[in-house]
């Protein structure tokens, strides 16, 4: 069996490049395939912990994560097109409108 | 008989203050003074019916007291909204609805050019409402509510045209030095609480012999600060100074307010607590010498004034100090029956002093007057039926009563304060009849107000006539010699088991005390003739050779340059400093200082919120790693 650990450290790496991207990114729509990425790297470590504690409370976790981040899809996605409807861009430097 | 009818007293002018108040400017006229005086005289056949009934009463079972509602009760402390009906709360009320009916008619026709007509008889309906509260009241607490919404109405209707800056100031005098009066009052009942635990005047009066012993400090320091109270509301020295500025108001309310009821409101507060007064012996002495103070220094400033309606303001607190006199030796009834016969007179004159002011287009120097009899002849007749009144010619009601003082004091206060009191009545007789001679006899002196002169409509000498005709007979309900009616109708109000009573018999003194007294007003009355019709360059040459007397008679003793000086300027002084360092400096500062510190954060605060999404996540991160950099390194 592969030990826990290698399943961490994958999990860890794909974290950090979703942060990277999310920090370096400036396309709303690559920005959003980050953000999915660092939710299934912490996917990845519940199911791992599940499978290593014999619990069933990480594939749960997983379940309700996946069905927050297909209504955070839908809604984001929404604003990204209205964003391009009405700014006709999606580099989120161009939009700063909470500006204080 | 209807049990419990009491309170229709208080509600009819209640009904007529919520019509006039509300919907006053949309009725017409008419409509507004109809409501008002029927209020009013609905409100005097209920009291009058009070009075028939209460004559039909035995004397023993003379007090009762009907409870409206429970207004108020916090633990054991229990304040009911309760009318107490005696003899001496029957006889106020038959005085406060029967003078405002008059008063309320003749307002009628005399503010009938005014445009704020609809506010004037909503004021004058509360003032009424008001009064009888103070006076049907079973406990301190009513009393106290009586107490400061007649001093409101009575600011508001001095006040009553405020446009003029004047009548404006002296609705604030008045009120102000109302203040100080009430503000002992308002002590005297706190500590009435802290001694009897109950605020009820029966059980207060029940436990004052055990819980007040006679000539205690607690009963003087507690009849004194009732006393200040009783000072400030019926004008007496010190603090008698509000009243004749009090004559800016309408001459009506001064008739009815500053003459008749309200001014009255601290002698029948005396008469009403004298079972507190009588176990205190100093306090009474202070209240004899305040009242002859008071009657003696203001008939004196009455001599030199030329103002009308100030005349009779200054005889107003010389007649209050008559009766602060008679009860402050003791003589309750005495004091009540004068109180009684002055609300007559003193309105009267008011009213007459207004009918004058009306007919000569608002002029009330008397010496711009003269002649004014063959012009105004109903109004000279009515006001010189008030005069010998208030001179305490025999026969008119002001001789019965002040007779029935005079008498008191000589019998409890000995001779020295009945000269003084007697000199004082030399004086009254002088300073009335030399008003009655400067308006209404001799030649005009100012050819053109004469000429416009006219008696007033009927509605407004109706009530003089009526007035008058009280003026004169309403003596005969206290004749001397051991008849007084009202002495025998007060008696079960105002004589409880234990209290201290004059107990001499009628005889051969009272009635020579009777003649001198007589003899003195009629004495008083010839000289102002003689001064002022037969020889009138007398009064100036006088005025010369005295001057510097003259001038401090004019200038009223310098009373109010004094409290000018002596309390408003510090206290205006201590106000100036606090809103300028105090207010503008400290709290402002304060307030302003945390608005700076707030406008100086702001941008640097400001620069962070760039509006960058990137920014927001990077600052996210970083906020992680520390806090994750902290739980591991911990």
């Amino acid at each position: 069996m592969v030990p826990v650990e290698y399943y961490l450290i994958l999990s860890a790496i794909l974290f950090s490049i979703g942060v990277l991207g999310v920090i370096i990114r400036r396309n709303a729509i690559v920005l959003f395939l980050c953000i999915e990425l660092m939710l299934n790297a912490v996917n990845l470590t519940f199911i791992a912990f599940g499978r290593y504690l014999n619990s069933i409370d990480g594939q749960v976790f997983v379940l309700i994560v996946m069905t927050v981040a297909a209504a955070e899809v839908a809604v984001g996605l929404g604003i990204i097109v209205a964003l391009f409807h009405s700014k006709e861009t999606t580099s989120v430097d161009d939009i700063n409108l909470l500006k204080g | 008989m209807f049990p419990n009818y009491e309170w229709l007293l208080l509600l009819f002018p209640l009904i007529g203050v919520f019509i006039n108040g509300l919907f006053g400017h949309k009725l017409g006229r008419r409509a507004v003074a109809w409501i008002a005086c029927l209020a009013i005289g609905l409100a005097f056949l209920v009291s009058l019916s009070l009075l028939w009934a209460q004559l039909q009463l035995p004397e023993d079972a003379s007090s009762t007291s009907s409870t409206l509602f429970n207004w108020m009760s916090v633990g054991d402390f229990r304040i009911d909204l309760t009318l107490l009906i005696d003899p001496l709360s029957v006889l106020m009320a038959v005085v406060v609805t029967g003078v405002s009916t008059v008063i309320h008619i003749y307002s009628a026709g005399y503010m009938a050019e005014d445009r704020r007509y609809s506010r004037y008889f909503t004021f004058l309906n509360l003032f009424v409402f008001a009064m009888l509260i103070l006076v049907l009241g079973n406990n301190f607490l009513m009393m106290y509510v009586g107490w400061e919404a007649v001093g409101l109405c009575s600011y508001l209707l001095i006040g009553f045209w405020f446009e003029r800056p004047s009548a404006a100031n002296a609705g604030k005098k008045a009120f102000l030095v109302n203040r100080v009066g009430d503000f002992g009052f308002a002590l005297g009942i706190m500590l009435i609480f802290a001694t009897f635990g109950t605020l009820d005047f029966s059980t207060v009066f029940a436990n004052a012999p055990a819980l007040l012993p006679r000539g205690s400090e607690l009963a003087t320091a507690l009849t004194l600060l009732l006393l200040m109270g009783a000072v400030g509301k019926s004008a007496q020295i010190p603090l008698y100074v509000w009243l004749p500025d009090a004559m800016e108001g309408p001459t009506p309310v001064s008739a009815l307010i500053h003459a008749a009821t309200m001014v009255t409101a601290g002698v029948y507060m005396i008469a009403r607590n004298h079972v507190l007064f009588e176990r205190a012996p100093g306090t009474m002495h202070v209240i004899v010498a305040i009242g002859l103070a008071t009657a003696f220094f203001a008939a004196t400033m009455a001599l030199v004034q030329n103002d009308m309606k100030r005349v009779l303001a200054y005889s107003t607190i010389s007649q209050l100090g008559y009766m602060f006199v008679a009860v402050g030796v003791g003589a309750y009834a005495a004091g009540m029956f004068h109180l009684t016969t002055h609300a007559f007179f003193k309105a009267l004159l008011f009213l007459g002093a207004g009918s004058v002011m009306h007919a000569l287009s608002g002029e009330l120097d008397i010496q711009k007057m003269g002649g004014l009899r063959e012009k105004l002849p109903t109004t000279y007749l009515t006001f010189v039926v008030g005069s010998l009144a208030l001179a305490g010619v025999p026969l008119f009601s002001g001789f019965f009563s002040k007779d029935e003082i005079m008498w008191n004091v000589w019998l409890e206060a000995g001779p020295l304060v009945w000269v003084i009191a007697l000199c004082t009545a030399f004086l009254t007789a002088f300073y009335t009849f030399r008003l009655v001679f400067m308006a209404f006899w001799g030649k005009p002196r100012d050819k053109k107000l004469f000429g416009h002169a006219h008696e007033s409509s009927s509605i407004m000498t109706v009530p003089l006539v009526i007035l008058a005709v009280f003026a004169a007979i309403a003596g005969f309900i206290g004749l001397p010699g051991g008849l007084s009616l009202i002495e025998k109708f007060l008696h079960p109000a105002l004589v409880t088991p234990g209290v201290h009573r004059i107990a001499a018999e009628h005889g051969v003194i009272e009635w020579v005390l009777l003649l001198i007294s007589a003899v003195v007003a009629l004495v008083g009355i010839y000289v102002a003739y003689y001064m002022y019709v037969l020889k009138p360059e007398i009064p100036k040459k006088l005025a010369k050779q005295w001057s510097s007397v003259y001038t401090l008679l004019v200038r009223k003793y310098y009373v109010d340059e004094a409290y000018t000086e002596v309390i408003v300027k510090p206290l205006k002084d201590i106000g100036g400093f606090l809103a300028s360092t105090i207010d503008k400096g400290l709290i402002d500062g304060i307030v302003n200082g945390i608005g700076s510190v707030t406008t100086g954060l702001a941008p640097i605060l400001g620069g962070m919120q760039a509006g960058l999404v990137r920014e927001y996540a990077f600052s996210i991160l970083i906020g992680a790693v520390a806090v994750l950099g902290y739980l591991i390194l911990r």
